[in-house]
C-alpha cells in the first residue's frame, strides 16, 4: 500500500502541492543533412512559473501551439525540461529513480483529450483501470479487482463494464474510463489535457461536474489545459494565460474574468459567445497569425498582433508583475510611468 | 466484409488433414522401395494400376503416398521457419521501433543488409557448412524472412508509440518492457498474423527450391521440392514424377495467398499494398 507515502509534506512555509519554477523547454532545430548545424531553438515553454495548491484547479489557457500541452507533458515527466524545475510536494520530479519515481507516478496522473486514442483497444477496461495499481504492486488481485469496481461506480459506470473492450463504449464513457484509470492510484494531482473538448457538447457539462465532484471528495488538484474559456471559468480556481511559451496573465478565476488586463486575454474573452446576445462587450479581433516560434518577435511577443502596442513593446520584453494583489500581468500598458 | 474463402479453407484443411493422418490414409510406405513396380503411370493411363492411383517413381514408391507425407514435411518446415523468422522479425521490429535512436539505426541497417543478401546462395552455404537437415532449412528460411517482418512491424510500432495510451502507460508507471509487451505487442498482432499467412506461400516455395537444389530435406524423406528434382531427369517418359508435386506446390501456394489476402482485407485494410 502506498498510503503512508501519499501524506503531504507540511513544511513550515506551507509548500504548495506543485511548484513550477522557471520551466523551459527548447527544441533545437537544425539545417543540413551531411553537415548538421543548429540554427536555433523553438522555445515551446520559456520561463514559466506557477503553483497549484492541494485540492485546487489551475487552468492553463491559450491558443494551440502556445506551449500549454508541452507544459503539461513536463509536469507529467514525459519530457525532460531544458531548464527550470518542477517540484511536487517540495521535491524535484525530474531525474527520480526507483522507489521515489514510483511514488511520484502514483501521485500524478493524467486524462488526455482524445478518448479514442487514450485507451488501448486490445485491453479490457478492467485491466486499463487496474494498470497503475498492478505496476505499483498496490495490493493483491482481489483487492485490485475490488478497487476497479469501486472506481467504475465512482465515475458513473457499472461493475460489469470491466470485462468489455474500449470500442464498446461511447466517447463520454471512454473519457470516464480514462478518468477511473487516472484515479486508481489515489493521485494528488491530475493533469487534464482538454478533457472535454473532444466530447459532444451535450455531455461536456456532465463530465465537468463529475470532475468537480471527484475533486471535492478526493481532494485532488487539477492542472486543466484548455482553450475553451467557458470550461475554464466553470472548473478552475486560478487561471494562467499562455502566449508563445510564456504566461502573460495570471489571477484567481473570478478576478480574471472580472477585470481582464492583458490585451491577449481580452481578445480571447471577446471571442467567447456571451451569455446573452445583448451582452456584447468590447470586441477585439486579432489580425494575423501567431508568429513562427522559430522566429520570435523581439520585445513583447504579442506586439505583432496587439491593437494597443506601444513603441517600447517592440524593443523591451515586459516582465510578469503584480498589478493588484494576486493578479499578475506581463504588459507595458500596466507598467508604472 | 468479403465472405469466407471456402475454397481456400477446404484446401488448407485437406492439406493439414493429410499431413496429420498420412499413415492412415495410404497402405504404402513413402520410403520402402518396390522395384518390380517402378515407374508405373497413374491409373487412368493404359499401363496404370489402381493399386498406385498416381503411379510410382523410379524406386517403385507410391507417388500419392509421398505427396501426402510431403505435405507433412512442408507444413512442419513452414511452421517452424515462420515461428523462427517471424518471431525474430517481430521482436526486432518492436525493439527497433519502440526504443528508437541508435539501436533503431543499427537494426534497420541490418535489415537493409539482409535484403541485399542472396538468400538461396546463403542457404546453400549453410547446407554445406551445417549439413543438410530440417534445422538447416529452418534457419535458412528464417534468415530469408525476418527482415521483411521487422521492417513492417517497426513501421507499425512507430505510429503506435505516438498514441496517447502509450504516454498514459508511462504515467501509470509501466516500465518500457511492460509497455512493449502489454501495449505494443497486442496491437501489432493483427499485422503479424497477416504477414504470416501472406508468407506461407513464399516459405513453401523456398522449401521446395532448396530441396530441389539439394540443400533442403535429405532423401529419402519425401518433400515436394525433392520429388520435382528427382523426376526432372525422366520428365519426357514419366511426366507424373515432376508434374504432380509441382501441381501440389502451385495449388497450396495459391490457396494460402488467397487466404492471406482475405485475412489482410478482413483485419487490416491499411496493409493493402503488401
Amino acid at each position: 500500500m502506498t498510503e503512508a507515502l501519499t501524506e503531504p509534506q507540511t513544511g513550515p512555509q506551507a509548500e504548495p502541492l506543485l511548484r513550477v519554477e522557471n520551466l523551459r523547454k527548447y527544441y533545437p532545430f537544425t539545417r543540413g543533412i551531411v553537415f548538421v548545424t543548429k540554427v536555433g531553438d523553438v522555445k515551446a515553454v520559456d520561463d514559466v512559473s506557477f503553483t497549484i495548491a492541494a485540492g485546487e484547479t489551475l487552468g492553463l489557457v491559450g491558443e494551440s501551439g502556445c506551449g500549454k500541452t508541452t507544459t503539461s507533458k513536463l509536469v507529467l515527466n514525459l519530457e525532460q525540461p531544458t531548464g527550470g524545475r518542477v517540484l511536487l510536494q517540495g521535491k524535484p520530479i525530474h531525474g527520480l529513480k526507483g522507489e521515489a519515481r514510483r511514488e511520484y507516478r502514483a501521485l500524478v496522473q493524467a486524462v488526455f483529450q482524445d478518448p479514442w486514442a487514450s485507451l488501448n483497444p486490445r485491453m479490457r477496461v478492467g485491466k486499463i483501470i487496474a494498470e497503475a495499481l498492478v505496476v505499483t504492486k498496490w495490493g493483491s488481485r482481489s483487492e485490485i479487482d475490488h478497487r476497479v469496481v469501486e472506481l467504475l461506480v465512482q465515475v458513473g459506470l457499472r461493475p460489469e463494464h470491466a470485462l468489455q473492450y474500449p470500442h464498446e463504449f461511447s466517447g463520454g464513457q471512454r473519457q470516464r474510463i480514462a478518468l477511473a484509470s487516472a484515479l486508481a492510484s489515489k493521485p494528488k494531482l491530475i493533469v487534464l489535457d482538454e478533457p472535454v473538448s473532444a466530447l459532444d457538447v451535450s455531455i461536456r457539462a456532465q463530465m465537468m461536474n463529475l470532475l468537480k465532484d471527484i475533486q471535492e471528495s478526493e481532494n485532488v488538484a487539477y492542472l486543466l489545459v484548455a482553450h475553451d474559456l467557458a470550461t475554464v471559468r466553470h472548473m478552475t480556481h486560478q487561471v494562467a494565460v499562455m502566449y508563445m511559451g510564456q504566461i502573460v496573465e495570471t489571477a484567481p478565476t473570478e478576478k480574471l474574468f472580472e477585470e481582464v488586463r492583458h490585451p491577449y486575454t481580452k481578445a480571447l474573452l471577446s471571442a467567447v459567445l456571451p451569455d446573452h446576445p445583448d451582452h456584447r462587450g468590447e470586441e477585439i479581433v486579432l489580425s494575423g497569425e501567431v508568429p513562427s516560434p522559430m522566429d520570435m518577435p523581439p520585445g513583447c511577443r504579442f506586439h505583432t498582433r496587439c491593437p494597443f502596442a506601444l513603441p517600447e513593446c517592440v524593443t523591451h520584453e515586459p516582465a510578469l508583475r503584480e498589478i493588484t494583489p494576486s493578479h499578475q500581468v506581463a504588459c507595458h500598458l500596466y507598467s508604472d510611468p | 466484409m468479403r465472405k469466407l474463402p471456402w475454397v481456400s479453407i477446404l484446401i488448407i484443411g485437406g492439406m493439414v488433414f493429410a499431413a496429420i493422418f498420412a499413415p492412415y490414409l495410404t497402405p504404402h510406405s513413402p520410403i520402402e522401395q518396390t522395384l518390380p513396380d517402378k515407374l508405373l503411370p497413374p491409373f487412368w493411363e493404359a499401363t496404370g494400376s489402381t493399386k498406385y492411383i498416381l503411379g510410382t517413381d523410379i524406386f517403385g514408391r507410391d507417388v500419392l503416398t509421398r505427396l501426402l507425407y510431403g505435405a507433412r514435411v512442408s507444413l512442419i518446415v513452414t511452421a517452424l521457419s515462420l515461428l523462427v523468422g517471424g518471431g525474430v522479425g517481430l521482436t526486432i521490429g518492436i525493439a527497433s521501433g519502440y526504443i528508437g535512436g541508435r539501436l533503431d539505426s543499427l537494426l534497420m541497417r541490418l535489415v537493409d543488409a539482409a535484403f541485399t543478401f542472396p538468400a538461396i546462395l546463403f542457404a546453400l552455404l549453410l547446407a554445406v557448412t551445417m549439413g543438410q537437415g530440417l534445422d538447416t532449412l529452418v534457419v535458412a528460411i528464417g534468415l530469408l524472412l525476418w527482415a521483411g517482418f521487422a521492417r513492417i512491424i517497426r513501421g507499425e510500432v512507430l505510429a503506435l508509440k505516438q498514441r496517447d495510451f502509450v504516454a498514459l502507460a508511462k504515467v501509470h508507471g509501466c516500465s518500457e518492457l511492460r509497455i512493449m509487451v502489454t501495449h505494443i505487442l497486442p496491437n501489432v498482432m493483427n499485422t503479424f498474423m497477416v504477414l504470416v499467412t501472406l508468407n506461407v506461400g513464399a516459405v513453401i516455395v523456398a522449401e521446395a527450391s532448396l530441396s530441389f537444389l539439394g540443400a533442403g530435406i535429405p532423401p529419402p524423406t519425401p518433400s515436394w521440392g525433392l520429388m520435382v528434382a528427382e523426376g526432372r531427369g525422366k520428365i519426357s517418359s514419366a511426366w507424373w514424377l515432376s508434374l504432380l508435386p509441382g501441381i501440389a506446390i502451385t495449388m497450396v501456394v495459391l490457396t494460402f495467398n488467397l487466404f492471406g489476402d482475405w485475412l489482410r482485407d478482413r483485419l487490416d485494410p491499411k496493409l493493402r499494398q503488401l
